[in-house]
Formats: structure tokens, sequence, C-alpha cells
């Protein structure tokens, strides 16, 4: 139908329909402790939900926040009529203040070079936006959170070329693969325009290596028309704060306030993780270029945060008693049930990635693959599905150049939920994986979309009408 | 700058600097009755000030809505994670009815098809999106809303072309001007893709009529394209007509079902009607699944946020309050138009005759000194500096002929927009109108005028406060 935009209709292929059955079965079967016991355990949702007494406790102490009061009295008016795209100050200066608080005050964050977005995901596209033509590149480090084709690339036509990392070096970035990366896309005519980096990342929940970002540093000073954008999105999920090396403090430690480099260094961030908040939609945007800021802050016009919900959060993270122990409790209680995911695993017999960061584990379950191949890995992944019951990210969806590892959310549910999850695959693994046997009851079309993803590229931004388009929005 | 993107860099031309100047002026010495009472009047925010009481009255018997509560049980968790780009379906059902309530219950609206955004705003953009590729043109009747050059153009790569819409007839929309403007499209190389039109009209006030309608509907059959109807100000109708939406003339030429009607998409808002830009409300309507497919996937990029959608939702259910509310909007919104229009007939001044909207398209021809688009800035600077007005020049929002203004009427009290129409009489009927600007002033102005004023507004040296609003 040509009346509609090839933006709107061209990702009709190149879909990856496995990633969906997870999400299909979830749907059709979710899990509930009490009214279905055997459904499918949702492991695939990067959420955070360990928190939330915190915040309702706070909430029930400061009742006028969300009634739209300020020392008792109505200020409802002020709050619907605010639409400023610079933002309601009083919550950018407690976001800057949260943000440096998160990086234990190693550095600090003007609330004028910050830009409020409706979540990362406008973030992402918005800078997108400002610094690259249709056409550009940007080099992102594999594997990536799946979105990322979506977000960075769909409507702004900028390409992503991938800086390949592997397990030989617990997926660290190298030198070397960053210069391949760049290579790779000179080949392909692309002009790149930055490197965006994820820290701590997603899928791998490790924080990015004071080696990693002077190798990032390095080939930034020595490429002066490229862009470094770092999404910290994750930043207050790491479970020791001093690990948490974030790109403005290599700037702030380098003494590069007054070299051009400055400017072409920027962060993403939002309360979706580290507060558990996606559905409020708040991102920010923070740079140190004013041109950028300027412009960041008129496209902010086509997602701005609700005035109501910047209120709220304006005082909720005004109350540093509140972050203070907010920080503290959050990160010691991820790290307490990462370690459960950990420990729980190696019962199995199943090694992860040794993390320090995020919201889920980067599992390596190479060993249970019939054979080297992703097409085993999607032969596993949905085993795991349909008959394990789990429903986790295959490393494949994230584009990992090596089959078998995935990715497994443990801050999304309770410690018994959790606990049975592991049981269920110890069951699993115990009674012996032989892929011959396990005849998951596939109809031939899930046979022929198997020969699909055997494809070394995988297209992860799905536009399949005639699936029920329940997407994985969350990261 | 050849580090940053040429959306960022293309539009340091073009601006409207006198625009700002107004805004600039009034940030500087805004108006209070007690604080500045001979400061300027903001008369340009197409705000909705008129019915904050109902509002607030409601929340205060309705504390859970607002406490994030339901049943006086926390559902906090539960909005806490509700990202689901489908939208909270008690929201979508209630904005459905309220859009079929204010269409006076003559055309359903199935929740289905409402696609959430963050704001009007980001609705205009996400169709943009979905329906034209770069380079592709829409057709816009003028005047029209100055912020379209951005919302429209800016990221989309779309074009407009303006349907140049003229006094002598009310500024109706006629087929002679829809053909010249899709023949214009085609000299320049453009495809056309569809048509946009706001109705009822920013900045004239009018709601669209039937046979502008019937005109619009069979030109987009014959040539194919979307029309694109932006309702926004829907709920503002105020006159004896009742509001004839889009959505009314498909249902009575019988075209529900048809490839026209897939065609046909409604973008919708509450900050309007109900005076809520803050809380960034939009939506976009559409008969086309491929297109709600599409628009609901790129609303990941302008959610509405979930603590907001499910206050609202408990509001808009409410039917008592919404049809109360309705009523009284519509009351209070036709007596304060009242006001000025009678106000600006003592100043010997006329509008043009409106029955929906936030403001009047005032008639300041007489007042110029040329018919030339110098001579409304040159008017326009007066109001601004002299008399403390700050209202929107026509040229801003395309207007083909000089000495038309939008005038706002429902973003102060009754008191300032009397003492609004106060000094603008007191202006009128002073004779030397001329000497009232001083030297330094005019001469600095002068190098700012331009001939075509563009809107998009791009000016990083200047303060970048933006009149986002409409």
């Amino acid at each position: 139908m040509d009346l509609l935009s090839r933006t709107a209709t061209c990702n009709s292929h190149g879909q990856e329909s496995s990633y969906f059955l997870g999400w299909e079965e979830y749907e059709k079967n979710p899990y509930d402790v009490v009214k279905n016991p055997h459904g499918i355990i949702q492991m695939g949702l990067a959420e955070n939900q360990l928190c939330f007494d915190l915040l309702e406790s706070w909430l029930i102490q400061n009742p006028d926040a969300a009634s739209f009061k300020r020392d008792g009295q109505s200020i409802f008016r002020e709050l619907a009529l605010f639409q400023d795209y610079h933002g309601l100050s009083s919550f950018k200066n407690a976001l800057a203040d949260f943000m440096s608080e998160i990086r234990q005050n190693r550095v600090s964050f003007d609330s004028n070079n910050l830009v409020l977005t409706a979540g990362a995901t406008s973030a992402n596209e918005t800078l997108m936006f400002c610094l690259a033509n249709p056409g550009d590149a940007f080099l992102l480090p594999t594997p990536y959170y799946p979105g990322f084709d979506r977000d960075l690339k769909w409507r702004t036509g900028v390409e992503i070329v991938p800086i390949q990392c592997s397990s030989s070096n617990g997926f660290r970035i190298t030198k070397l693969a960053l210069e391949e990366a760049y290579e790779q896309a000179k080949k392909l005519n692309l002009n790149v325009k930055g490197v965006l980096i994820t820290n701590p990342s997603n899928p791998l929940g490790t924080t990015t290596t004071q080696a990693e970002l002077n190798i990032l540093f390095e080939f930034i000073s020595k490429n002066k028309n490229i862009h470094l954008v770092s999404d910290e999105i994750y930043s207050g999920t790491a479970f020791s704060s001093s690990e948490f090396i974030s790109v403005m403090e290599i700037l702030k430690n380098n003494q590069l306030e007054n070299n051009e480099v400055f400017n072409r260094v920027h962060i993403v961030y939002s309360l979706s993780k580290d507060l558990g908040l996606p559905g409020f939609r708040v991102g920010a945007i923070y740079s140190n270029d004013k041109d950028v800021i300027s412009a960041a802050t008129k496209m902010s016009s086509f997602g701005l945060v609700s005035s109501q919900t910047q209120y709220l959060l304006s005082s909720l993270l005004s109350d540093k008693k509140f972050t203070k122990n907010y920080l503290r409790e959050n990160q010691s209680r991820l790290k307490s049930r990462q370690r459960m995911l950990v420990t729980g695993l190696e019962a199995i017999g199943i090694g992860c990635l040794k993390s320090n960061a995020g919201l889920f584990c980067w599992v390596d379950m190479r060993h249970l693959l019939s054979s080297k191949t992703f097409e085993a890995e999607m032969d596993l992944w949905k085993k795991i599905v349909y008959e394990v019951k789990l429903n986790i990210s295959p490393g494949s969806s994230c584009h990992c150049e090596e089959p078998g590892w995935f990715r497994a959310c443990f801050a999304n549910m309770s410690e018994e939920t959790l606990k049975l999850a592991l049981k269920r695959l110890k069951k699993f693994v115990d009674n012996g994986i032989l892929p011959r046997s396990c005849q998951v009851g596939e109809s031939q079309s899930l046979k022929s979309s198997r020969k699909k993803t055997t494809m070394t590229t995988v297209s992860n931004w799905v536009f399949r009408l005639s699936f029920h388009d329940r997407d994985a929005e969350e990261r | 700058m050849k580090q940053l993107s040429t959306k960022v860099t293309s539009n340091g031309h073009g601006q409207d600097s006198s625009y700002f100047l107004g805004w600039e002026e009034y940030e500087k010495n805004p108006y209070d009755e007690i604080k500045n009472p001979n400061g300027m009047i903001q008369m340009g925010l197409a705000e909705n000030q008129l019915c904050f009481d109902l509002i607030e009255s409601w929340l205060a018997k309705n504390p859970d809505a607002a406490s994030l509560k339901r049943n006086g049980q926390s559902i906090f968790k539960e909005l806490a994670l509700f990202q689901d780009y489908h939208g909270m379906p008690e929201f979508k059902k209630a904005m459905a009815e309220f859009m079929e309530e204010i269409r006076g219950n003559r055309v359903t609206f199935n929740p289905k098809k409402i696609v959430l955004a963050a704001g009007s705003t980001s609705a205009n953009e996400t169709l943009m999106f979905c329906l034209a590729e770069p380079g592709d043109a829409f057709l816009l009747p003028t005047p029209y809303y100055p912020g379209f050059d951005r919302d429209l153009k800016w990221r989309t790569g779309a074009e407009i072309v303006p349907i140049h819409c003229s006094s002598s007839n009310g500024f109706q929309i006629t087929e002679s001007a829809l053909q010249q403007a899709y023949q214009q499209a085609h000299k320049l190389g453009l495809k056309v893709k569809g048509v946009l039109v706001t109705n009822p009209s920013n900045p004239l006030g009018t709601a669209l009529t039937r046979r502008e309608l019937n005109l619009l509907v069979d030109f987009i059959t014959s040539k194919n394209i979307h029309l694109i109807s932006d309702e926004i100000y829907s709920g503002t109708m105020f006159g004896f007509e009742q509001f004839i939406s889009v959505m009314d003339v498909l249902k009575d030429k019988k075209l529900e079902n048809t490839d026209v009607s897939k065609r046909v998409h409604v973008v919708y808002s509450l900050s309007k009607d109900l005076g809520l830009p803050g809380f960034r409300v939009g939506a976009i309507y559409s008969n086309d699944d491929m297109i709600v497919s599409a628009a609901t996937k790129m609303s990941s990029f302008g959610l509405v946020s979930s603590q907001t959608q499910y206050l609202l939702s408990a509001l808009l259910s409410d039917k008592k309050f919404t049809s109360q509310y309705l009523e009284e909007n519509q009351k209070r919104l036709k007596s304060r138009q009242k006001r000025l229009v009678s106000g600006l007939e003592s100043a010997g001044i006329t509008c043009l005759r409106s029955n929906a909207g936030l403001f009047c398209w005032v008639d300041m021809r007489h007042l110029l000194d040329t018919n030339t688009f110098e001579a409304e800035l040159d008017l326009w600077k007066k109001i601004v500096y002299n008399v403390k007005l700050n209202i929107s020049p026509g040229s801003s929002c395309h207007c083909t002929e000089p000495g038309w203004f939008r005038v706002c009427f429902a973003n102060m009290s009754e008191d300032t927009l009397d003492l609004a129409l106060k000094r603008l009489k007191t202006f009128v009927e002073s004779t030397d109108c001329g000497r009232m600007i001083s030297r330094s002033s005019h001469e600095r102005l002068k190098s700012l005028r331009k001939k075509t004023v563009s809107n998009w507004v791009f000016r990083v040296s200047w303060s970048d406060r933006v009149p986002d609003e409409r």
C-alpha cells in the first residue's frame, strides 16, 4: 500500500518471529502463584520490582506530592498549564543531584545541561536526530539491547555497525574490535558519527571498565568527528557505586573540560530501571554541547514528561534522606537477588558472566546446545519456553555473535518465583537435553522460520501485523 | 558545525525573530495585577484557564485518582510498571467516550483504533512519519498554527503547501484554492500525500462548515490521498451550530468501512478542551489498522505517563462530570469571547465571526499604514511595546493578507481582559500612533523585518523560549 510511508511499512520482513513466540506463550499462559502455578515465568523483562515498598512508604509519608499540593496548597493549575520544554527546574535540579549521588558525587551535573524526555527510548532517538543524518552510522558493542534497532535506526535512518565482543575476554570492548567496526562501516560506505555504549551493560550486567573507557576515549580523541553516547540507565543498579565509572568521570579525571572532546560526550539517563518506574516515562539527555542541548530541548516537544509526574518525582528526589537510603537498599537487594540466581544456576552446572550490575545475568548455556549454532540456540530457547516454561531472552536477539548465551532477569519477580524458576530449570537439565527426544510439537511454520534465524544478522525491529503485536517494550 | 546533524544546523536561518520579541518582552515584563499592573498582558497563549475550578472540585471529591489508589487500595506498583504502548484500556475507553460525547454521540469511536501520544504535537508528527516520505507534501489551509512548521516538517522531512484562504469569504476553504494548492505542489515537484485541517480552526476560531468538509472528503477521494483532521479544539465549540466532525461527514455520506474512511484520521488532545497541556495527552484515531499498528509502535517515543492516564481515566469515566464540564466550558468560553468581541467593537475593531476556540481572529487592517506585512509588523511592535499586549501577528500563521491578528481570551481573568481592551481602546483612539515608538527600537527592529516570515524558529543565540503552546 503506497499510501503509507516506507517507514511505516518497511519492517514487515526481517522479523524474529521466534522472539515473539516467547512473549506470546507468556501472554497465553502467565505464571501466577495462586491462579496458574504451572504457567510461564517471565524472565525476559528487565524490570526492577525490588524496592516498591520504599517508594510506597515515601508516598504515604508525603501525600502532597501526588495530590498536586505544595505545603498543603493546591498547585494543580500551575502544573496543568506547565508545558515548558525546559522542564520543571525543581525536577531537573533534583534529577541532576540524583545522578551525581549515584556517582558518589565524584562528578556533578548541571541541570542546564539536562533535557527531559519521555523515557530513555525518546532520549536515544532524539540524540540520534541531533548527532546523525540518515545513512550515518553509530558503532555499538555486541551484545546490545534489541530495542536499539528501533530506537536508534527506525525513524532516524541511522545505521548500527556492531563492535563484535566475545566471551574470550568477558565480552570486553577491545581496540581491535573497535577499529574493525570502524573499517567495516567505511567498507559499507557509512559515515561513522559516534559510538554508543550502555554502561552498565544490557544484557551483560557488567560495568564498563577503566581500560575500555580509555580505549573509547582514545578512539574519539583521534577521530574528532565522532561522538560518544553513554546510556547510563542502569547506573543506579551497580551493586557497588565505586565500581561504576561514568564517562563524565573520565572527562573530569583527564581534565578534558577545555578540550573539544568535552562537547562530544553525552549521557542518557532514565528512572525506569533504578527507580523501577518505566510507566512514568522519565528520561534525560545530558550534554556539555550547548547546541545539542538547544536542539534536543526543542525536539523534546515530541515527548515531554507529564508535569504531574515531574512534580511527584521532584519531591521524591529532593528528599536526600530518601535517595540515600533508597540507593543503598536498592543496591543491596539487587546484589542479593543476583547472588540467588547465580548460585542457583551454578548448582545446575550453568555459569554466568561475572556481573556487578543490572537486573539480569548473562547466562552461559553453550554446553546445553546440540551444536554450536544459532539454530541450536533457538531450539534450546524454544524448549526453555515451551517445556521449562521460562521466558528468557536468546543471545541472538541481542546480536551476540556466539550462540548459547541467554539473558535471564532476576529483579522482576518474588524470591519464591525465582526459586521455582531455578527448580524447573534444574529438573530440565537433570533430565538431560537430547534435541532428538524433545519434539516440542512444532508446526511446519516454525520449522521454516527456524531457517530464517540461521542468518548471521538478525533484524530485531519487529513489525508483524498478523501477530498479536505485543512488543517486548521493556529492556 | 559539521559534527551535528543537518536537522540541528539547517534552521539557523529563516526564523521569525520579531515573533520572539513579543515573547521576550512578555518574559521581561509580565503583567501581574498586584506586582506589575503596567506589565505586558499575554494574549498570545491559547490556553483554557476558565474551568479549573470544576476539575479541582472533582479532584477534591475523588482523591484516589491522583493518589494512585483504586477503591482505597494502592495501585502504585501496577502503574509504575505499566508501559504498554497500547495504552491503558480504561483510559482509551474513557477517551473514546469523551470524544463521542463532544460529538453529541452521533458517531462512535472504537478504543482499539485510538493511539495515545505525548500531546497532539507528538500525534501529528507521528502521523506524518506514517503517511509521508521525506519530500512528500501535505496541503494546509492558511492561516494555520505556526507550530505545524515544526511538528509536521522538521524531523520528518515532509513539506507543507498552503491552501490560500482569504477574508473575502471568511477564510473558508474553496475548491479552487484546494486545486491550486495541489497544482502548486506538483509544480514544486512534490508528491501530495494528504490534506491537514484543524477543525475548529486555529487561529480562526471557526468550525469547518459542512460544505467545506464535503469538499475535503470529495477531494481526497478523487486524489486518493489522506485527510487529517486535528480536532483538538472540538470541545471548545460554543456557537449555536453543532460541531461537525469529519467523522460525522463520513457517516452522513455513508462512507464508513470504505477505502476512503481508511484515509481519514483524527487527532485529538486534552490540552485545550480540558486545559491540561502540561499532562501531555494526545491521540490519533484511524480506521486503518496498519496505521494504528505503526503509530502504536511509534508512540514508544512519546508515551503518556501511566500516572496521568490513570488520573484522567477516572476523571473522564465520570459521565456526570464530563457532561457538566462540557456544558459549563462552552458557556464560559462563549461569554468570554463575547466580552472580547464587544470590547473590540467599542474600539472600532472587528473580528471574524467565530463559534469556537480560545481566541478571536481580529481584523486590524484599518490600523495599518500600508497594506503590507511590513506595516503589520510595525503595528504589532507598537501593540507589544506601547500597548503592552502580546498578540500573534497573522504573518506568523502564514496568512496571505496583512492586518489580521490572533487574540486569546481564555488564558486570563475577566478583569485582565477588560484592562487589555481598555489599553487597546486608548491606543486606537490616540491619533499619532507612529510617533510612539522610540527611534532606537525602531532602527533595531527595521533590520529584522523580512517579507516572508518563516515560522520554525531555531535561534540558538536568543533565549530559546519558544511559544510551545498553540
